[in-house]
C-alpha cells in the first residue's frame, strides 16, 4: 500500500530524474545509509568486520567495477584478479614512496593507475569479441601476477616477496597496519563503497552509460547510430578498472594488511567476482551488492553449520562447501538467470499492486 | 652443430610433446563447443575427476569414505582389493557416461536457449561441484597413477642422437606414448565423425540445431553423447597428466592452459586444437629457453595467453575457426 508512485508528484525536472522515484524506496535508502554510517560502527567487533563486513564492502566495489564492464558494456573480463593486484601494488608503492600523503588519496590514485593499465589491456577488445575476449583478458591476469612476483621493485625487494601495509591514518585515526579498530576500517571502506555506488549509478544512467549499453546490445548497430566504439569501450574499461583497482587497494591495505600476489589475486579472485555479478544480476548496481553479500555470506554460513553445527572435520566441510557453492550457482542460473536483482524487481512489481492485484 | 642449436632442438621436441598434451585437453572443449555451443570450463576438472576415479577404483577405495566416517563414526577406507588397470578404465568410462547423462539431465536441459555467458557460468559452477565431489569421493591427497605406461628417458633416442650429434636428447617415454595416443584419439574421433550414423548426426547438430531436430535427430541423445565423448577425452588427458605429475588439484588447471590453445586454433576446429596445442607447446618452451632467463623465468605462466592475444588481434577467429560474420 505504501509502495507505489500514486500521490508522489514531481514538480521539478530534478525530482523527475532522481535515482529512486518512489518515496518509499528513497526513505529505505536513507534508512540503510543511516544504519550503515551511524548504527553499525557502534556495534561492530573484529569478527564481524573481518569475516563479513569488510570483505562484503570491498567485493561490492569490485563487483560494481566488473558489472560496468560485463553487465553494462558487455565485455566479458576474467582479469579482475590481475587488476585488483595492480590496485594493491600501486597503493603499496605510493604508500611507501610518499608516506606524508593521506592514504585516502593513495587509494584513489591507485584506482587511476589501474584504470590506465585496464585501458591498455582493453585495447584488444576493439578486435576481439565474446569468449575470445574473455580468454584474452586472462593474459592480463597471468601476466600481471607474474610481473608482480618477478620484479623486486614492485615489492621493494622484501625478502619474502610479500607486501605489507605500513601504518597510516586518516584524521588521526589509524586505518591500516596492525593497530586498527574494527569501526575505523569499516567506516573507511564504507565511504569508498558508497562513493563507488553513487558514481557508478549516475554514470550508468547518463550519456556514458547509454553508450555502453548500446555497445552491449549490438555493437554494429551502436556504431551506425553514432556511438564511438573506441571511446565507449575504453571508458568502460577505464571506469571498471578504476573501481576494481580501488577494491584491490583496500583489499590489500585495509583488509589483509599483507599480501602474497599469487595467493591473494589469483585466477580464483576473477571467478569469484564474476560469480557475484552473475548471481547478483548483470547490469544492476543493486545486483553487485546482492551478489557480493551472497558470495561472502555463503561460506561463513556453511562453515558455521557444517563445522560448528555438525562438528565435521574441516576438510570434509570444505569439500562439501565447494559442492554446495557449485550446486547453488547452477540452481540459481536455472531458476533466475538474471540474478537476484531480477528477483528483487519481481518482488517490487508485486508490491506495487499489493494488496489489490486486479 | 653448436650446443645452443642442439639445446633449442631438444627444447622444441619437448615442446611438441607438451603441446600434444595441451591438445588433448583442448579437444574435449572443441567437441562440446561444436555440438552445443557450450564453452565447457569444467573440462579440466573432469580430467581430474576421471583420473581420481580411476585411481580410486584401481586401489579399491571406498567412495565418500571421509563423509561416511564423519556422519556414522565408522572407519572405512579401502575394500581391500585391487582392480586391474584395463577393467578400471572401462569402469571409469562408465562413470563418465553416467556423469554426462546427469549433467545433461539436471543442468544443461534446463538451460537451453540461454545466453552463452550463462551457460559458461553454469559450467564454472559444475567445475566447482565436480572438484568438491572428487575430493569428497576419493580424498584430496596427491595420488600416484600407474596404469603401466612407460616412463623415464627414451634410451633409443638418447643413443641415436648422441651418435649423430654427440649430444643425447632427453625425451620422456610417457610423452611419446601420449603423442601416439593423442594421434590415435584424433583419428578415431575423425572416423567417428565421418563414418558413423551418430557422428553424422553430431555434425548435423553442430551445423544447425533446429534443422537437425526437424529431420528427427534427438538433441538430448546427441548432447549426452558429446558430454560422454568429452568425458572420455578427459579421462585420457587425466591419465596422461596424472601419470606425469600425480593426480592432484593442479590437474584441473590444465583447462586454463587449454584456453589459449583453443583461441589460437579456433573454438570449432579439431585440427585447430591440435595445431594450436603444438604451437603453444613449442612457443612457450622456446620462449622460456631463449627470453626467459633475461626476465627472471617462469614465463610459461603467461606466454601462451599473450601469444594468443596478439594473434587474435590480427585474426579474430583463430587459425581454423569459422569466419565471424556480423550482421545487424
Amino acid at each position: 500500500m505504501i509502495y507505489r508512485e500514486a500521490g508522489d508528484f514531481s514538480t521539478t525536472y530534478q525530482q523527475d530524474s532522481q535515482t529512486f522515484p518512489i518515496r518509499f524506496d528513497r526513505y529505505r535508502y536513507y534508512a540503510i545509509l543511516a544504519v550503515a554510517f551511524l548504527l553499525v560502527p557502534f556495534f561492530i567487533n573484529d569478527y564481524w568486520a573481518n569475516a563479513i563486513l569488510l570483505p562484503f564492502l570491498i567485493y561490492a566495489i569490485a563487483a560494481i567495477g566488473l558489472n560496468i564492464l560485463v553487465g553494462y558494456c558487455g565485455q566479458v573480463s576474467l582479469g579482475t584478479g590481475g587488476f585488483m593486484a595492480v590496485g594493491a601494488y600501486a597503493c603499496y608503492k605510493l604508500m611507501t614512496s610518499f608516506p606524508d600523503v593521506n592514504i585516502f588519496f593513495h587509494v584513489i590514485l591507485a584506482g587511476f593507475v589501474t584504470a590506465g593499465v585496464g585501458v591498455i589491456f582493453g585495447l584488444p577488445s576493439l578486435r576481439i569479441k565474446g569468449f575470445y575476449l574473455a580468454v584474452a583478458t586472462l593474459a592480463a591476469q597471468f601476466f600481471l601476477v607474474w610481473m608482480f612476483n618477478k620484479f623486486g621493485w614492485f615489492y621493494n625487494y622484501s625478502a619474502s616477496g610479500q607486501i605489507n601495509a605500513p601504518e597510516r591514518s586518516v584524521f588521526g585515526i589509524v586505518v591500516t597496519g596492525p593497530n586498527t579498530h574494527a569501526w575505523a576500517t569499516y567506516l573507511f571502506c564504507l565511504v569508498f563503497c558508497v562513493g563507488a555506488a553513487l558514481i557508478a549509478r549516475n554514470l550508468t544512467r547518463g550519456t556514458m552509460g547509454r553508450t555502453w549499453m548500446a555497445i552491449r546490445d549490438m555493437d554494429i548497430a551502436a556504431e551506425i547510430i553514432g556511438v564511438n566504439p573506441l571511446k565507449a569501450k575504453m571508458t568502460a574499461f577505464a571506469v571498471s578498472s578504476f573501481f576494481v583497482g580501488v577494491a584491490g587497494a583496500l583489499f590489500f591495505s585495509v583488509y589483509l594488511g599483507a599480501v602474497e600476489v599469487t595467493e591473494a589475486f589469483g585466477i580464483q579472485k576473477s571467478f569469484i567476482v564474476l560469480f557475484m555479478i552473475i548471481i547478483g544480476g548483470m547490469g544492476s548496481i543493486f545486483g553487485s551488492f546482492a551478489g557480493a553479500a551472497f558470495i561472502v555470506l555463503l561460506p561463513v554460513f556453511l562453515k558455521n553449520v557444517l563445522v560448528g553445527g555438525f562438528g565435521w572435520a574441516t576438510d570434509v566441510a570444505a569439500h562439501l562447501e565447494l559442492m554446495i557453492l557449485g550446486g547453488l550457482i547452477i540452481t540459481f542460473l536455472i531458476l533466475e538467470p538474471h540474478g537476484l536483482a531480477a528477483f528483487w524487481k519481481t518482488i517490487k512489481e508485486k508490491l506495487r499492486l499489493w494488496p489489490f492485484p486486479h | 652443430m653448436p650446443d645452443q642449436v642442439l639445446f633449442a632442438m631438444e627444447v622444441t621436441l619437448n615442446g611438441l610433446m607438451a603441446g600434444v598434451l595441451y591438445s588433448l585437453v583442448a579437444l574435449g572443449f572443441v567437441l562440446i563447443f561444436k555440438a552445443s555451443g557450450i564453452f565447457n570450463y569444467a573440462q579440466g576438472v573432469m580430467a581430474l575427476f576421471a583420473a581420481a576415479t580411476l585411481v580410486g577404483i584401481m586401489d579399491g577405495q571406498v567412495p565418500f569414505s571421509h563423509l561416511i566416517n564423519a556422519i556414522f563414526g565408522t572407519d572405512l577406507h579401502h575394500f581391500g582389493w585391487h582392480v586391474p588397470a584395463l577393467l578400471a578404465i572401462v569402469l571409469t568410462v562408465g562413470v563418465m557416461i553416467v556423469l554426462a547423462w546427469l549433467v545433461q539431465k539436471l543442468v544443461m536441459r534446463h538451460l537451453v536457449n540461454q545466453e552463452p555467458i550463462i551457460l559458461f557460468m553454469a559450467t564454472i559452477g559444475l567445475a566447482y561441484f565436480l572438484e568438491g565431489l572428487s575430493d569428497l569421493m576419493w580424498g584430496s591427497s596427491i595420488k600416484t597413477l600407474d596404469v603401466g605406461l612407460p616412463q623415464g628417458i627414451n634410451d633409443t633416442i638418447d643413443r641415436v642422437t648422441f651418435d649423430a650429434f654427440g649430444y643425447g636428447f632427453f625425451i620422456d617415454n610417457l610423452d611419446i606414448v601420449a603423442a601416439i595416443i593423442a594421434a590415435l584419439l584424433v583419428i578415431a574421433l575423425m572416423a567417428f565423425n565421418q563414418y558413423t550414423k551418430e557422428g553424422r548426426a553430431l555434425r548435423a547438430v553442430a551445423d544447425d540445431h533446429q534443422a537437425a531436430l526437424s529431420v528427427g535427430i534427438s538433441l538430448n541423445f546427441i548432447w549426452v553423447l558429446v558430454w560422454s565423448l568429452a568425458g572420455f577425452v578427459a579421462l585420457v588427458a587425466g591419465m596422461m597428466w596424472g601419470a606425469k605429475s600425480g593426480v592432484q588439484f593442479s590437474l584441473s588447471l590444465i583447462a586454463l592452459k587449454a584456453l589459449p590453445v583453443l583461441m589460437l586454433g579456433g573454438f570449432t576446429s579439431i585440427p585447430g586444437a591440435i595445431v594450436g596445442g603444438l604451437i603453444i607447446g613449442v612457443g612457450e618452451k622456446l620462449f622460456e629457453f631463449l627470453i626467459g632467463p633475461m626476465v627472471g623465468g617462469a614465463t610459461e605462466n603467461w606466454f601462451a595467453y599473450v601469444l594468443a592475444l596478439l594473434f587474435l588481434v590480427f585474426r579474430p577467429q583463430g587459425l581454423f575457426g569459422e569466419k565471424i560474420i556480423e550482421r545487424v
